[in-house]
This record gives C-alpha cells, sequence and structure tokens, in this order.
C-alpha cells in the first residue's frame, strides 16, 4: 500500500454486500464545518449516510465524533457560540434550512447518550414520557399499545412486563440503557443516534445492546459513536474514521479492519497512533 | 493503546515473524539436504533429514501457539490482521514440504542402493528450481515485497513443464527398459514431490501479496496441468 501523507474527502468503495450496494441515502452532509466560538471542531465533512443500515464513526478523543453525531439532530444548538456552515439533509430535507422544525427533527432523530438517563418515574412512564409530550396517541390503550411495542423493540420487555409502575432508577444500568433507547423508539423515529451507548456496562449487557442494535437497524438508520474498535467492527456495516476535525475515511467495516484505504487510518486500528 | 502495550504487541509480531521464518529455514534445509543425498548419494544424509523432521513439526506447532495468543489477547486488525493470518496458513504449507523433502529424501535412501540413472540431472535441475523458488518466496515475505512474490509465482510454469519433460522420459524408458521400472518409478516421484512444492511455493507467495497488498489472488492465476 501506497502510505499517503495527504487526504481528501473520503469516497464510498464500491461495497461488496448486496445491502449495502443497495442501500438508499438517509442522510447526506455537504461540506460541513462546525465552530464551538473560533475555535473549527469539523473541517470540510462530506459523507452519506445509509438507510437502515449501521454506521459507527470512530476517532481518538476530541477528533470531532461525537459533534458530529451532534450536528446530526442539532443537538449543538443549544451550546451558545456554537455556528454550522454547510448541508445536512435528511431525506432530501435540509435540517438546518430557515424555519426547519427541531421538535419536528428530533422526533425523526431520536438519541441515546453515553450515560443511560432515566427520569426518576416508573418505567412505565419514562417510555410514555415522548409520546405523552408529543401528544401523539389518543387514548390510554393506544398509549399502552405503543410502550409495550418500545419495550418490546429495545428487548427489554420480558424482563419489566411484570413491574411497569416500579422506579426506572431500580432497573440495572443494562436495563435502563435499553429503556432509554426504549423512550427513544416510542415515538418511532427514523434515525437513531448513539453516543458510545455501551461504554458504562459490562460485557454481558453491552453484549445485549450490541445484539439489540443490529436487530434494529432492519426498522432504523443507526449511528454509534463507539471508542471501542470492537464493538465497532461487530455491529456496524459502515465505519467512518475521524482524526482532527476532518473524516479521514470512511467505508464498509469490513474493509476498514482489515485493509484501510489510509494510512491514518490504518495507524490508528493497529493502534499505533501517535 | 499505550506506547508500553504497543511494544509488547510489535514483540509477539516479531517473535511470530523469527518463527515462521526459522521454519521456512528448516524447510529449504530440508530440501537442499534431500536433493543433496540424492545427488551425492549420501544415505547418511538423507537419514538426517528424516530425523529432523519432528523439530520441524514442532515449529509449526509453535507458530501456531504464537498466532492463537495474537488473536486471542490482541484483537489484530488491518496489516497486522493480515500478517497473522498469513503467517497461520503459511505455517502448515512450509511444514508439507518438510514432509515432501523428507519423501525425496525416502527415495534417495532406496535409489542409492541401485544403479544410478541418467534421469538424475533433469530432478536436480528441478530441485534447483524449487529451492531457488522457496528462498526467493521466503525473502519476498521477509520484505513485504508482492512484486517479488509475484515473479516467484510465475516460475512455478518451469516446474511445471519440467515435471510434464520428466515424467514422459521416465514413462517411455519404463516401456524401452523395463528393469529400470523399479527406479524411474522412484524418480518419478521425486519429480512429483518437487511439482507439488513449486505448487505450494505459489501458496506461499499467495499469502504474501495477501499480506502486503490486501488482495486475495489464489486460484486466479493457477496452471494446475
Amino acid at each position: 500500500m501506497t502510505p499517503q501523507a495527504t487526504f481528501t474527502a473520503p469516497k464510498f468503495e464500491v461495497k461488496s454486500h448486496a445491502s449495502l450496494r443497495s442501500a438508499a441515502t438517509k442522510i447526506a452532509v455537504e461540506h460541513l464545518n462546525f465552530f464551538y466560538g473560533k475555535t473549527q471542531a469539523l473541517k470540510d465533512i462530506s459523507i452519506e449516510i445509509p438507510e437502515r443500515q449501521v454506521m459507527a464513526f470512530i476517532g481518538p478523543s476530541g477528533c470531532g465524533k461525537t459533534t458530529f453525531l451532534r450536528t446530526l439532530n442539532r443537538m449543538n444548538d443549544v451550546i451558545p457560540g456554537t455556528r454550522v456552515e454547510g448541508k445536512i439533509t435528511i431525506d432530501s430535507d435540509d435540517i438546518y434550512a430557515a424555519g426547519a422544525d427541531v421538535v419536528d427533527l428530533r422526533r425523526k432523530v431520536g438519541m441515546v447518550f453515553q450515560k443511560s438517563n432515566p427520569f426518576p418515574k416508573s418505567i412505565f412512564d419514562n417510555v410514555a414520557y415522548g409520546l405523552k409530550i408529543n401528544r401523539v396517541t389518543s387514548s390510554r390503550s393506544e398509549l399502552e399499545g405503543r410502550v409495550e411495542e418500545a419495550l418490546k423493540d429495545a428487548a427489554l420487555w420480558n424482563e419489566v412486563k411484570d413491574r411497569l409502575k416500579s422506579s426506572a432508577l431500580g432497573l440495572s444500568g443494562g436495563q435502563q440503557q435499553r429503556l432509554c433507547i426504549a423512550r427513544a423508539l416510542a415515538i418511532r423515529p427514523e434515525v437513531i443516534l448513539m453516543d458510545e451507548p455501551a461504554s458504562a456496562l459490562d460485557p454481558i449487557a453491552t453484549s445485549k445492546i450490541e445484539e439489540l442494535i443490529v436487530d434494529l437497524k432492519k426498522q432504523y438508520t443507526i449511528v454509534i459513536v463507539t471508542h471501542n474498535m470492537q464493538q465497532a467492527a461487530r455491529v456496524s456495516d459502515l465505519t467512518a474514521f475521524f482524526l482532527l476535525g476532518k473524516l479521514i475515511e470512511v467505508n464498509s467495516t469490513e474493509k476498514m479492519f482489515t485493509a484501510p484505504n489510509e494510512k491514518l487510518t490504518e495507524d490508528y486500528i493497529t493502534g499505533r497512533f501517535g | 493503546m499505550s506506547t508500553e502495550v504497543h511494544r509488547h504487541l510489535d514483540q509477539e509480531l516479531d517473535a511470530l515473524r523469527d518463527a515462521v521464518l526459522r521454519l521456512g529455514g528448516e524447510a529449504e534445509a530440508a530440501l537442499q539436504r534431500a536433493m543433496d543425498s540424492l545427488a551425492n548419494r549420501n544415505t547418511e544424509e538423507a537419514r538426517e533429514v528424516l530425523e529432523h523432521d519432528d523439530a520441524i513439526d514442532q515449529l509449526e506447532v509453535e507458530v501456531d501457539r504464537r498466532a492463537i495468543d495474537i488473536f486471542a489477547l490482541r484483537q489484530p486488525a488491518a496489516r497486522d490482521l493480515r500478517f497473522v493470518m498469513s503467517v497461520t496458513k503459511m505455517a502448515p504449507v512450509l511444514e508439507r514440504i518438510a514432509d515432501h523433502a523428507c519423501n525425496i529424501a525416502r527415495a534417495a535412501i532406496d535409489l542409492n542402493d541401485e544403479p544410478e540413472l541418467n534421469n538424475h540431472i533433469r530432478i536436480q535441475e528441478m530441485g534447483e528450481i524449487a529451492s531457488s523458488m522457496l528462498a526467493r518466496a521466503l525473502d519476498a515475505f521477509t520484505r513485504g515485497d508482492a512484486g517479488a512474490a509475484r515473479e516467484v509465482i510465475n516460475r512455478d510454469a518451469e516446474i511445471n513443464s519440467l515435471y510434464n519433460q520428466i515424467f514422459h522420459d521416465l514413462i517411455e524408458l519404463m516401456a524401452k527398459e523395463p528393469s529400470t521400472a523399479t527406479r524411474d518409478a522412484r524418480l518419478l516421484f521425486v519429480a512429483k514431490h518437487l511439482e507439488r512444492i513449486g505448487d505450494y511455493v505459489t501458496d506461499i507467495c499467495e499469502m504474501t501479496v495477501f499480506m502486503a497488498e490486501a488482495a486475495i489472488i489464489k486460484h486466479s492465476h493457477r496452471d494446475d496441468s
């Protein structure tokens, strides 16, 4: 392989996997720059995220992967002094266009955080919360049905069905994280953003979350930030590598972990960075 | 990973490389000595090749053990993964080359008790090509040189062509002089072992191309005639 001292905007390889070839683009990002005040955190990011696939973002701490994830549902808007340039479209709609409905965007693009953050309420109320504030359901029975469906989709129903009125804070860490996933799923998003969803969990709970991610991609487009490269290798179809605010390479996960195109990616993946 | 962890991984990869190169060196020496024992009618040397085979088998086991440890404990990726994968596929191939060398040594022990045949010269030529291919293949692997590996692969046709000539010559000789049939058959087996060694050297070169370029070229260039 020829080492490359510089890098350009990454291009998709032709994927060997049939489903990757046929997947339509769900999110398209063009020349995105992001600033915290005068500090530029993301530099000219262009990437396409296909529908109903799992894309993993990897890279060292401070490389911009979480910042980028948060631009996909405008979570950075709440941070004072931030600025976005470029374009992000979801299903061809520009999410940063003047007049774009942020509430509608976040309904469409759910998020799961590194630390599970259940409300100090019952298991049922945690999942029903988004449905209630968005007035999604019109009857109690419909609400109960949606809660059950979300808990089943999050592979938690069998563990909590007999104690839905118990406090969510009594669940284990892994169960709390799956509850947060159920809460995100209840409003039927199309995209789920996950920021290191298993970093605080033991291997068994991590395994359940990973199985869930693989299962959920049948219905949802999933973008996951992870520091665990084996996790990225296990759950994702595509992997994107970030460094110093730049997107160095995006490729099929298989290619990324066996023969990445960029030397910087190879150095990071083989642990010979810096 | 910390610098200390990188250092350990690099040391383990170096130790694996050393082990497979020792195995390669032993296979190369076994082939050389087996062919010498045939050329020089040196039965003692042929017996030494056979006696040394257990040590070669143990080297293969050592390569396996080191590679398994790296897979289990280090989860290698990218170039490290390709290197460890290539080594694990090369080790049994090298061990089989040594087995073929042992078979040649056994044939030498039998043939050394019989009058010499003229075809020894062609067989020696085949042996020299096989030895040279093996040495160059191991050199290409050591340097991670896919171009050199491809050059070695192209030489397999020379061995195949020589094998076909020797095969026809020996069959003709068997028909003409039935009294030489046993010796002819033994030489034919030696030629077949060398032809197989050429194929195994090609396998090694394919691993080197995979290691260096992540390209899987096996079954894409073979002339198995």
